[in-house]
């Protein structure tokens, strides 16, 4: 399973990757596998905010809908309007053109708060 | 996100066969081994787990939602050739020279049309004529009938049974001894020929056949419960890996493909077939559901019947109906709330994407007065109404 280096993971298969003041957020390919068939994704509202770990988008495959949590707080700047033509994307490119939301963070300390490649391995191995 | 499968799949019309039911012990065994926690597995849980399926728990057991996915293998179905581990499913055995007329009294359809290797779609009703299962019930010999059961239902529907059993009737539950598939798709008998033999019929739909093969016996019925021709075969539990690697080997030919309780579940609500638990419960009855074709209100005696003739008199207050989203939206799931012009009408009991049609499907029970085919509804999802349509079931035909 990929598990790109250069990012951070949630407990709940969200990846994280920084960019300057933000933060890009899209659920793990482990995540797109174990759903597969990604039917509906219901993006966050523009601008809104969020604390860590609230439920901001939901991703809806034939059986079942999955919450998407911020993982740190922030405000909602970006999001992946491609994806409602096209849910598929999470399937094929979690990591690129299947992201869902872009946060701009408050405190990129809150950072610290998640896991690294390696530790998001252990916990899906 | 966290991971969550909705409660979902399989059965309803299941079938089962003509066994001579004289083994238990060993074969009990097999088929019953408990795995962590309460979840039985299959005898065909090795197999899974070897192709790698998704395992969650359905009814009391560990089944395969799916081996690639939900979409693909519901796809296979409609095009080529599936095939479903359905040895979850429970099996009845009742046998007596009082066994037809006291099934006709525990039973909505009317036994006494059944030949001997004929089944039927029946209920099995609560004294408030409530469903506590929906099953096949075949006649397996002069005396002898089998019952096809829901496996989260097997134990209930034997206690019931029992409860109410006449003198001179024998019933048992052979569940344990028994593994079953159900193969499914248009290439079905392209498949049977080159498993059993050029020379071997299929049995026509809703008929029921004991063969052999390497001196195996087989229980061959014609039914499913995803709208492509196909059959259910049974087996005893110890021959069930040997039956099911099988057909995987001589379907590849034929493009078959194993099935999880994932595409058992979108092939059959695409057809509007009922799921136990789901659409059905102890709190509904046949007429609400549709499906008043399998009762048989002549019969002088059976239980339920007072309730469910007051029911077609008055008319339902609710009735089960199909409905699909208009335009782009979430997937209905169940439970979700339905309006008319803002009142709150009914609820989805079943819903999903429909992997044939590329829209949202689902099944409803709304007020008979908002029921019309036609009618403009809307879903409410997560505080947001969704426009859907009352369609006539079933929502897919066969092209």
């Amino acid at each position: 399973m990929n598990v790109p280096d250069d990012l951070l993971y949630t407990e709940t298969h969200e990846w994280v990757k920084r960019e300057g003041d933000n933060v890009r957020v899209g659920i793990t390919d482990h995540a797109q596998a174990e759903l597969t068939d990604v039917v509906y994704v219901e993006l966050p509202k523009m601008d809104r905010q969020a604390n860590a770990r609230e439920a901001i988008a939901v991703v809806e495959s034939v059986k079942a809908a999955s919450d998407i949590y911020a993982p740190v707080k922030g405000k909602v700047v970006e999001v992946n309007k491609a994806l409602e033509a096209n849910p598929g994307l999470i399937n094929r490119e979690p990591f690129g053109e299947g992201w869902i939301f872009v946060l701009q963070i408050e405190d990129a300390g809150d950072l610290k708060q998640l896991r690294d490649a390696a530790a998001y391995k252990k916990q899906i191995s | 996100m966290l991971f969550k499968y909705a409660a979902s799949p399989p059965n309803v019309a299941s079938s089962k066969g003509l066994l001579d039911p004289s083994l238990t012990a060993q074969t009990r065994r097999l088929a019953c081994r408990v795995s962590d926690g309460a979840q039985k597995t299959t005898p065909l849980y090795d197999e899974h787990m070897r192709r790698g399926a998704k395992m969650v728990p359905f009814g009391g057991w560990l089944m395969p939602v799916q081996y690639t996915s939900i979409v693909e293998e519901h796809r296979a179905v409609r095009k080529n050739i599936g095939m479903f581990d359905i040895s979850h499913m429970g099996q009845l055995i009742v046998d007596g020279t009082g066994a037809r007329d006291w099934l006709n009294t525990m039973l909505t359809n009317n036994i006494d049309k059944l030949d001997v290797g004929t089944g039927q779609y029946t209920f099995l009703l609560n004294d408030a004529g409530g469903i506590i299962d929906d099953l096949i019930a075949y006649r397996i010999g002069d005396e002898k009938f089998l019952l096809v059961v829901n496996a989260s239902r097997t134990d209930e529907d034997f206690s019931w049974l029992d409860r109410h059993r006449a003198n001179d009737v024998d019933l048992k539950n052979r569940s344990a001894d028994y593994g079953g598939v159900a193969i499914q798709g248009p290439r079905v008998i392209d498949l049977f020929h080159a498993v059993l033999g050029e020379h071997l019929a299929l049995p026509p739909r809703n008929h029921i056949v004991a063969l052999a093969r390497n001196g195996k016996e087989l229980l061959i019925a014609r039914t499913g419960y995803t709208g492509e021709d196909g059959v259910e075969v049974f087996f005893w539990a110890s021959e069930a890996t040997w039956f099911w690697n099988l057909v995987l080997e001589e379907g590849k030919q034929f493009g078959i493909e194993p099935c999880g309780l994932g595409a058992r579940d979108t092939l059959r609500l695409e057809m509007c077939y009922p799921l136990n638990g789901s659409d059905l419960s102890p709190e509904r009855n046949p007429i609400e559901a549709g499906l008043g074709f399998f009762v048989d209100l002549t019969k002088p005696n059976f239980t339920g019947r007072e309730v469910l003739l007051k029911t077609k008199e008055n008319g339902p207050a609710e009735k089960l109906v199909a409905f699909r989203m208009q335009g782009k939206g979430p997937p209905p799931r169940p439970h979700y709330s339905i309006f008319d012009n803002g009142e709150r009408v009914g609820e989805v009991t079943s819903g999903t994407v429909s992997p044939s049609l590329n829209y949202g499907i689902g099944m409803a029970y709304v007020s008979a007065s908002h029921a019309k085919i036609g009618s403009n509804i809307e879903i409410e999802i997560r505080g947001q109404k969704f426009p859907a349509t009352i369609e006539k079931k079933p929502l897919y035909k066969r092209s």
